[in-house]
């Protein structure tokens, strides 16, 4: 018999005790993995779109959010003009909403953008993008859940289009939203000439520095970010990280209480075996490892379980028509790490006390009533 | 029994009270038990027998006096760990045995508590349920068991790591009188024949009697009845 013997006996001796722990930390697992998974999906997604065939982010300075900046007509043309750059692609975003889907992402791009001739087309084509004032264009999702098909009206926001076309991307965010000629979504969303980004490709990558200088120096009012540089320090992307840590390792206190009541129950249990241990000859280091080898079991079983249920929920929730295609789980090896790391230091805390309760307890005071 | 092998237990004016000094159990007791010897402590329940034995094997601390076992102090941390690891072997009342583990797993935890060799470990066990004759009971629970059978086991796992001194505590006191008896034959030969020192507190006088040396003890105190 192995010390580890112990440890399972006493798990399946109070097992609904020991399941009632484990499902704390298999929550906690499932919450804090389907979290990040949606939010580092969701961030990959959008950092698809600003990435798109391009090598430098251009947007307005000091704004908290992509949303709220605008770059004018002539920075896109001054930005066209860099003899550094081979293309510049400006995007508009904005919010619309349909009947019984109040939040739709819109695009509006021209008709150069190399998004749409990257797309698979399931009705209309390239060509068609901006041909005509009233039209706009779907991605596949969108159509879907918009129930919408080529050259029917549909109301989006305050108007009525006609759907151009209707096409296939891979990134989620673009699948299911709008997309609009770049003049007709300045004028939808009353911002003038203005995009929100640029997204500029050079000739040459290696010439990223002299470009973003010289184009920082000629136009103040901008920012020029390389792709990873804008993905580390983009504001919006921490605070959804953040938050989804947050709410994770608050799933996750739930969890180390649940395995901290399992474990303080298991060892008020036990006192009088915990005595007859230390009579054997078991320190109080041995027992307190005992009791530390338990929760780790919890914790072990509880990670398993626990990822069982988010890839489950994640694949769920990927294909729940309400969520428009925007589930994209994503999951990074270190995430990974992160979470089951997690999940066996809330057992470790939920089992100190009892660790040090069982590790203090004075065999003659626990057989003295026999 | 000769005075001349060494004292393995002795108590020097040991004095224990629980509850603030309301309850006194002890008063200014001395014992000394050598090698080999088969000692009882023989008294009524509450007398302080069974806190005398706690006091030898470091179970619990006294209020006053000295205490050397094995020429060690039980009181001190390191060397009551010591004691109850190599030294020293309890039998209590009840058996205190692990119910949900195998009589087999239940006398692997002191060799586990010591980090014995797995080989080592199996042959000891053969060895010792052979001599009580629990070999066919191994694979067993111990709620199985009958309770000379439990105390049988109990026993072992008191011998599991060849201690110098057995402590028990009333080992036949929740026993039939037959299996009572067994249980104190198999003492009485762990002693006589092996050379184990054993220090037996009971309330029967009839094992007392059967032991090599009787201490009565009383309201406290102890008294020597024979030699």
């Amino acid at each position: 018999m192995h010390i580890f013997s112990l440890i399972f006996t006493n798990l399946r001796r109070h097992r609904w005790r020991a399941l009632i722990g484990m499902a704390g930390i298999a929550f906690g697992v499932a919450a804090m993995l389907t979290i990040l998974a949606i939010v580092t999906g969701a961030i990959g997604m959008f950092q698809r779109i600003l990435a798109s065939d391009s090598h430098y982010l251009v947007f307005e300075r000091n704004v908290s959010d992509l949303f709220f900046s605008s770059v004018t007509r002539e920075q896109v043309d001054a930005i066209r003009a860099r003899p550094e750059v081979a293309a510049a692609h400006p995007v508009l975003f904005g919010i619309v909403s349909a009947p019984d889907h109040p939040v739709i992402t819109c695009f509006g791009i021209e008709a150069s953008d190399p998004r749409l001739a990257k797309a698979e087309w399931r009705a209309g084509k390239v060509a068609d993008f901006g041909a005509r004032p009233d039209e706009i264009f779907l991605g596949a999702r969108a159509a879907e859940f918009l129930g919408a098909h080529a050259g029917q009206t549909i109301a989006v926001g305050r108007g009525t289009f006609r759907v151009g076309g209707v096409f296939k991307t891979e990134n989620g965010f673009e699948d299911g939203g709008v997309f609009l000629p770049l003049k007709a979504a300045q004028d939808f969303f009353h911002r003038g000439d203005a995009a929100s980004v640029v997204t500029v490709q050079l000739r040459d990558e290696r010439r990223g520095v002299e470009f973003k200088g010289a184009l920082e120096a000629a136009q103040p009012g901008v920012i020029a970010l390389e792709n990873r540089e804008f993905n580390s320090t983009y504001n919006s992307f921490k605070i959804l990280n953040f938050t989804a840590w947050a709410v994770g390792v608050c799933a996750f206190c739930l969890g180390g209480l649940g395995v901290a009541n399992t474990m303080l129950l298991s060892v008020f249990t036990r006192i009088r075996e915990i005595a007859v241990l230390r009579v054997c000859g078991f320190s109080g280091r041995q027992v307190a490892g005992l009791i530390f080898g338990e929760a780790a079991a919890i914790a072990a079983v509880g990670v398993v379980v626990g990822f069982t249920l988010g890839f489950v929920l994640l694949a769920v929730l990927e294909r729940v028509p309400q969520f428009q295609g925007y589930v994209q789980a994503s999951l990074q090896p270190l995430v990974l790490v992160g979470i089951v790391a997690t999940a066996f230091v809330t057992a470790a805390g939920g089992a100190i006390y009892p660790a040090r309760f069982a590790s203090r307890i004075q065999p003659a005071e626990a057989l003295r009533y026999e | 029994m000769s005075k001349s092998r060494e004292i393995i237990a002795e108590a020097r004016e040991v004095s224990k009270s629980y509850d603030g000094g309301r309850i006194v159990v002890l008063r200014d007791v001395s014992l000394a038990v050598r090698t080999g010897e088969l000692v009882a402590l023989w008294g009524a329940s509450g007398s302080g027998k069974s806190t005398l034995l706690h006091l030898l094997g470091g179970l619990d601390a006294p209020d006053r006096g000295q205490l050397t076992v094995c020429g060690l102090n039980p009181v001190d941390e390191a060397s009551r760990l010591s004691l109850r690891r190599h030294r020293l072997g309890f039998i209590f009342q009840l058996h205190n045995l692990i119910p949900d583990l195998t009589v087999e797993e239940n006398l692997r935890v002191p060799a586990l508590a010591v980090g014995a060799a797995r080989a080592a470990t199996a042959a000891r066990i053969r060895e010792l349920v052979t001599e009580v004759g629990m070999a066919h009971r191994l694979g067993h629970r111990i709620q199985d068991l009958s309770g000379g059978e439990r105390q049988r086991t109990a026993i072992c796992r008191a011998l599991m790591n060849r201690p110098q001194l057995l402590l028990a505590d009333e080992p036949t006191g929740s026993l039939d009188e037959t299996t009572g008896s067994t249980v104190f034959a198999l003492l009485k030969q762990l002693a006589e024949r092996d050379g184990i020192t054993v220090v037996l507190a009971t309330h029967e006088r009839r094992f007392a009697e059967a032991c090599h040396r009787i201490v009565r003890v009383r309201d406290g105190r102890l008294e020597e009845i024979s030699t």
